[in-house]
């Protein structure tokens, strides 16, 4: 007998395997992001330094990680380095840690194009207030260059949480992975099953991302206020 | 002859080829005021720039205080709070409130208490007559309102110098001399001063040494009053004629005729 497709979604235990699904894909991205994007601020000021040592060797980093897909990034952290090192750790942690490095790489590249933008002479007028090197950094350079790095900051965490449906080539079952499970396993009782799951996927994606948009969003109004008017 | 606070010597500095700086030397007495003079391109901001290390140059020493001036940018990051800057574009901080940014280099360099630092920065404002903008940032103020606070930033420092590099030069006119009462108050406190400036006026009133510089040479180094009466160089007195008051019989004939 065929059922209507939305019974589905509550059909058994599919809704809370559904949004175990969301939690995995939060979690994961909210803890790479948590790693990745401090380290990329760090990376992102170190580069500003007049260094051509630190310059060739964030370069390398950010254009590893930026031509590596994610998925290739992904296989190597999970199948081939565990096997040449000679320990194994579960994929959630190998994800975090593979989204996190990525997540620096970009998050390095954003940070230093907002720092070279603030003007010279705001610089300089912290160099002439005997401001050191990090307090020109923290208390001059970054707050004027939140308006920049805030919305690429955001566009970075969306397309890291969309990323997760990857997770599942790693043996993590992520929102997208729960959901093709429970279309495979109602084909024959719910046949338009795939509209209906891939319709509350993309509802649970965009309760993920909207609240972190409108965030984004009002920092960036404030920022842009406190400076501009 | 007075202690020396700051002595230059034979600075040079250049950009490739081109010489900016060749062979400065002078002396800043404590308590004196140096006007530096010349027309534009003459080297005059690049050698205040250079006195508190935001330029580098190739040759020459640096004595601040008594001691030789290391070229680090550490060594000049001590300095600094002991020598003020003003900028011709103010360079306040618009992230940051007229308090915050006075009280930012006090506070955070300087490690003094932020009552104390509070209270003497009120103190300077209400000198300056801009008490009632501490709370303002600094899009909120006009130019010679943040020129204002920005002299008041660097002298809650408490700095033995002050360098002031064409500090009314970006402003409307009838906010130039606001400013430029306080730099004569400061002068009359007998603060040492090194001044770079386009306005005559002032500089008569307020140098003790002229330095008259001209394709990054000082030329003549002359008591102020002298300097205007009777400058020692020709480049000096063709430079003050240029600068005098607009006169009817120097103007050329012309008219409106189309032939």
């Amino acid at each position: 007998m065929e059922l209507s497709g939305i019974e589905v979604l509550f059909a058994g235990s599919n809704f809370s395997r559904l949004m175990g699904g969301l939690a995995v894909s939060v979690r994961v991205s909210a803890l790479a992001l948590l790693i990745g994007i401090p380290a990329g601020v760090i990376l992102g000021a170190l580069w500003t330094l007049p260094s051509r040592a630190i310059d060739l060797v964030l370069r390398l980093y950010l254009e590893f990680f930026r031509i590596i897909p994610t998925l290739v990034l992904l296989f190597l952290a999970y199948y081939i380095l565990p096997r040449e090192l000679g320990f194994r750790v579960d994929g959630e942690t190998v994800a975090v840690f593979a989204f996190a490095l990525w997540i620096a790489a970009e998050m390095s590249d954003i940070v230093r194009g907002a720092l070279i933008s603030v003007p010279v002479v705001q610089v300089e007028g912290a160099r002439a207030l005997a401001l050191g090197r990090l307090q020109q950094l923290r208390y001059v350079q970054l707050p004027q260059s939140v308006n920049l790095i805030m919305p690429a900051t955001i566009n970075l965490a969306t397309r890291v949480i969309k990323t997760t449906s990857l997770l599942l080539l790693i043996s993590v079952l992520d929102v997208v992975n729960v959901g093709q499970q429970i279309m495979e396993a109602n084909r024959d009782r719910y046949p338009d099953a795939a509209l209906w799951v891939y319709s509350f996927i993309f509802v649970l994606y965009f309760l993920a991302c909207y609240p972190l948009a409108a965030a984004a969003n009002r920092l960036e109004i404030r920022a842009k206020e406190r400076i501009h008017g | 002859m007075a202690e020396s606070l700051l002595s230059v010597r034979n600075l040079t500095k250049s950009y490739g080829e081109r010489t900016v700086l060749n062979d400065v030397s002078f002396d800043v007495p404590a308590g004196s005021v140096q006007v530096l003079l010349g027309p534009s391109g003459s080297g005059k901001s690049t050698a205040i720039r250079c006195l508190n290390g935001l330029e580098t140059f190739q040759s020459g020493n640096i004595v601040f205080g008594g001691k030789p001036v290391v070229q680090t940018e550490k060594a000049w990051q001590q300095l600094r709070t002991r020598i003020g800057m003003v900028f011709q574009s103010y360079d306040l901080f618009p992230n940051l409130t007229v308090a915050e940014n006075i009280r930012l280099a006090p506070v955070k360099v300087q490690k003094r208490g932020r009552e104390e630092v509070d209270a003497h920065a009120d103190e300077l404002l209400t000198q300056v007559g801009m008490f009632d903008y501490r709370d303002k940032y600094p899009r909120q103020l006009s130019g010679g309102q943040k020129q204002r606070v920005a002299i008041v930033r660097a002298l809650a420092m408490k700095p033995d110098l002050m360098l002031f590099d064409e500090v009314t030069a970006s402003l409307d006119p009838e906010m130039v001399r606001g400013v430029l009462e306080i730099l004569l108050g400061l002068a009359r406190g007998n603060m040492t001063m090194i001044v770079v400036t386009h306005e005559m006026e002032f500089a008569r009133r307020v140098a003790d040494t002229v330095l008259f510089l001209d394709g990054g040479k000082i030329l003549e180094a002359t008591p102020g009053e002298e300097f205007f009466n009777r400058p020692r160089s020709d480049r000096a007195r063709r430079f003050l004629d240029s600068m005098a008051p607009l006169s009817e019989q120097e103007a050329p004939h012309l008219t409106a005729e189309s032939a």
